[in-house]
């Protein structure tokens, strides 16, 4: 039994230990705003948080998430919109939008970890999740955006 | 949550067995489908005042806008309803969006083409129109008033004489009761008083984009649904020989392993067959295929391989091939001699890879299939699974969600056709989900073309003779096993319609036939035609010393109609007279783009270089100037990307300037990594890792749109600006590396 919290919900998880958690949030809990983009970590499109940190949910198993707070874009802010999200609607980031929460999610972490990124910041932190639509000039200036709102 | 509640309120639960999936399903769908109503209808089938099919209104006021066509991300679910609240004068913030189901009644619901604003600009325009004159109908008769004395505002009929004013929800009953006016009848608004028409609107779905809520098709969910997840045949045409499912059937959660019978050639929209792994979780499905031992009979494709094929496609496009443009004589001028310059340009196939893998649901209970599917083409949808069920059309309800892109993928429905054959097998509702490395490896891939241009130069560098001959699997391939030649629909696409007047021009065509499935791709054809033709303009630019966009405009001559009346053109499928060749259009974009992108006159360090491309497709002319630095590794940045863009009216700005901005990352995509190979039949590429696309650091920095303003009718924005980008970007590493790049993509080429 493996015990952890999704968006401040205790859950009590007793299946596969090498299941992904994507799959337990999407299948089983049926949060589906993280989304499956290739399973193996290289596009972004499932990114959560893991204790305040982005991690790539296709690819962390549950077995490794004991007592782990995880956070998805359903959980992201408790009240409202969070900074990302705003400035994502004031910048008018998504094409598809099937990529965006796992863009918010990366981007929500990076301006924990760093106020006032810079470009290469943002290149480093931002490029491991592929929009396909290639809104990336757009996602660009909604980071700046909600990292000055949030300043 | 208010779905839900909306739902019951309206009584659509009565009488229904498994309630429990459906208050879920109103719960994923709050807007989109609607499981739970008669099957074929929407809100604004049931609105109270419902004059044609894209439009009902309630007493409370609320407009329902039927959106027919599906959201892949070019905004076409909000610009098409915007057309019609404009005409009606709506309040956009009192109106609904209804996604339709597959349903001929919409007409044309496929959407690829980049045809969607242009297809139903006015028919949207006529469902608003008449919409306004039952509302003024009804008005004048109760208050006893002439119509032609009553205007409206906002969502109010008024008669201004008498200071009197009802509102849309007030008259809807009334004007229910009324006669449909003709279409000869209505009145439209002025320009001077569209209130969304050119102004647009964000993303219907913005916030919901934003909250993780939007629904799409893979978060179609039903209680009691199983999932599955299909091992194809790794060549096309391939049979299933033996399987052992032992191992898979013992992975935890996965229930059973069910063969998918191999497809009748020609391919078509069917399932490729194989073996599908049901499982009560999409992991346990993945794991349970990992475990499954199957010998293949690969049939007469295992004989393909990309690296022969190649060298095929490129002999082929050196011997003369089939005419399908003639203008003068083209080898009376080359025998007359000039300076010749010959040169072969080369775009492998390409993959989709849109965002959202392929999956689709479906639920097949009492000789009815419905289905929850992001599709481009939900008719297509019924058509393949009432073939596979052997069901009626109208058995098959096809509700779309939203598109995790689409880009010409999801216009191809074989997915979909998987999950209501797998439901009408398991009597149960099936969710079948393909993997990133299934949607790789069994595309519809974007046609692999040679190409080989020839022209005879004088000094001034006009060409007296100019030869074009590309060689490409059609798609039609897909249709009919013996089709190799392109079909004028696709040769249309940056080859027939080669705007330059030259004397002697000629246009080829040759064989090549196909060994996997070819499909739409954003763009198309024009993809490599373009390349081909623009880099070509630009070597000749080049050899002959001149500035390459005076060069163009000196090919293009004159403004005037290009003349194609003897050749099968067939201006992705519009009027000629309404969207003609209009060189004078292209010509101002191109002037435009020089003059906003700097051209000649922007200062730029070492090896870092512009470079121009212009190009009409999709009835839209667009001019193209990207900016490129390389480093001494030879990896390439692009800075800054100025695009122009003729698209005639445009309904939704900045919705247009987003497709321009993605096509620059779509098309970097295109020219750094974008390569599908096989091996004895079988595709290479499987995952991200091999099949690159381009990601922030990699994508241009930024990318300017410039709109022109045109009163033309409206034309195409979600596929034109690939192909000026794409030559645009080679023609810039021409400049900054003295490199040609005439084979894609860049790994191919040594820039340093």
């Amino acid at each position: 039994m493996i015990q952890l919290k999704v968006n401040g919900i205790q859950r009590n998880f007793d299946g596969d230990p090498q299941m992904p958690i994507l799959w337990y949030l999407r299948d089983e809990l049926r949060l589906t705003g993280t989304k499956f983009g290739c399973g193996v970590a290289l596009c972004g499109a499932c990114t959560a948080h893991k204790n305040g940190e982005a991690i790539r949910s296709c690819v962390t198993s549950m077995g490794t998430l004991a007592g782990a707070e995880i956070t998805t874009i359903e959980g992201l802010s408790e009240n409202g919109l969070h900074p990302v999200q705003k400035a994502w609607i004031q910048v008018n980031v998504p094409q598809c939008g099937y990529c965006q929460p796992g863009q918010m999610m990366q981007a929500a972490a990076l301006l924990k970890s760093k106020k006032n990124p810079s470009d290469a910041d943002i290149d480093d932190a931002m490029s491991g999740n592929i929009c396909r639509c290639g809104t990336y000039q757009r996602i660009r200036a909604a980071i700046r955006a909600a990292a000055e709102a949030q300043t | 949550m208010s779905a839900i509640e909306n739902v019951s309120r309206r009584g659509f639960l009565t009488g229904l067995v498994a309630v429990g999936g459906l208050v879920l399903a109103a719960r994923f769908y709050p807007e989109i489908a609607g499981h739970e109503r008669a099957p074929g209808s929407n809100q604004a089938d049931l609105a109270k005042l419902h004059p044609n099919v894209f439009l009902g209104i309630n007493p409370d006021g609320t407009v329902y806008i039927v959106a027919h066509r599906s959201e892949m991300g070019t905004t076409s679910r909000t610009s098409l309803p915007l057309v019609v609240a404009d005409e009606l004068d709506a309040d956009w913030k009192l109106v609904k969006i209804d996604q339709a189901i597959g349903d001929a009644k919409y007409g044309s619901q496929n959407t690829d083409g980049s045809q969607s604003i242009r297809g139903f600009y006015d028919v949207m325009r006529v469902a608003g129109a008449t919409g306004r004159l039952m509302l003024i109908q009804a008005a004048a008769r109760q208050w006893g008033v002439d119509p032609a004395e009553c205007t409206t505002e906002m969502h109010v009929v008024v008669h201004a004489a008498t200071n009197r004013r009802l509102g849309y929800g007030e008259l809807a009953t009334a004007a229910s009761k009324l006669p449909v006016p003709a279409k000869e009848v209505l009145k439209f608004k002025p320009k001077s008083e569209w209130r969304y028409v050119g102004k647009g609107s964000p993303s219907y779905d913005l916030e919901a984009l934003c909250t993780g809520k939007a629904v799409f098709g893979m978060d179609a969910q039903l209680d009691g649904m199983l999932y599955a997840s299909i091992e194809h045949p790794p060549v096309l045409g391939g049979k299933v020989k033996s399987v052992d499912s032992q191992e898979a059937l013992k992975v935890a959660g996965v229930r059973q392993i069910v063969p998918i019978d191999p497809y009748q050639p020609p391919p078509a929209f069917q399932p490729l067959g194989g073996v599908a792994v049901i499982a009560d979780n999409t992991w346990a499905a993945f794991q349970g295929r990992k475990k499954l031992k199957i010998d293949w009979d690969n049939g007469a494709n295992e004989s393909y391989d990309s690296e022969a094929y190649k060298k095929e496609l490129q002999e082929t496009a050196r011997k003369p091939a089939k005419v399908v443009r003639d203008e003068g004589d083209v080898d009376a001028a080359f025998a007359k001699g000039g300076k010749i310059i010959e040169a072969d340009y080369y775009v492998p196939l390409l993959a989709h890879a849109s965002m959202e893998p392929m999956v689709a649901l479906a639920e097949f209970k009492d000789g009815r299939a419905t289905l929850w599917a992001p599709t481009q083409n939900p008719q297509a949808v019924q058509d393949i699974v009432s073939k596979e069920l052997g069901i009626a059309k109208e058995n098959v309800i096809c509700h779309v969600t939203l598109l995790g892109g689409g880009f010409g993928r999801k216009s191809k429905p074989d997915y979909v056709a998987e999950a209501a054959v797998l439901s009408k097998k398991l009597n149960k509702p099936v969710k079948v989900v393909w993997t990133r490395e299934d949607d790789i490896k069994f595309d519809y891939y974007n046609a692999v073309a040679a190409m080989h241009l020839k022209a005879a130069v004088s000094d001034k560098g006009i060409p007296s003779a100019w030869l074009q001959r590309s060689v490409f699997p059609p798609i039609t391939s897909i249709f009919d096993v013996n089709a190799v030649y392109g079909d004028p629909g696709h040769l249309q696409q940056g080859w027939t319609d080669i705007p330059y007047d030259l004397p002697n021009l000629r246009v080829e065509n040759g064989p090549a036939k196909a060994h996997v499935r070819i499909g739409w791709l954003r763009s198309v054809a024009n993809i490599y035609h373009a390349f081909a033709v623009q880099c070509f303009t630009d070597e000749l630019a080049h050899a002959s010393g001149r500035d390459p966009v005076d060069y163009q405009f000196g090919l293009i001559g004159k403004p005037r109609i290009v003349d194609l009346k003897n050749t099968n053109y067939p201006n992705y499928g519009a009027p000629y007279d309404l969207y003609p060749i209009d060189t004078a259009r292209l010509i101002r974009v191109m002037q435009m783009a020089a003059d906003k992108g700097g051209w000649g006159k922007r200062k730029l360090g070492k090896r870092a270089g512009l470079g121009f491309a212009a190009h009409r497709s999709f009835l839209t002319y667009v001019a193209t100037v990207v900016e490129v630095e390389v480093d001494d590794q030879g990896e390439i940045k692009i800075p800054r990307v100025d695009t122009v863009v003729d698209a005639g009216l445009v309904v939704n700005p900045e919705a247009t300037r987003a497709q321009f901005q993605g096509a620059a990352v779509f098309g970097t995509s295109v020219v750094k990594t974008g390569e599908i190979t096989a091996t004895k039949g079988a595709i290479d590429q499987s995952n991200f890792q091999d099949y690159p696309v381009a990601r922030m650091s990699e994508a241009p920095y930024q990318t300017n749109v410039y709109l022109v303003e045109s009163d033309a009718p409206p034309a195409g924005v979600g596929e034109p600006g690939v192909p000026p980008f794409v030559a645009a970007l080679c023609n810039a590493i021409f400049a900054a590396t003295g490199k040609r790049i005439r084979e894609l993509p860049l790994s191919k080429n040594q820039l340093v």
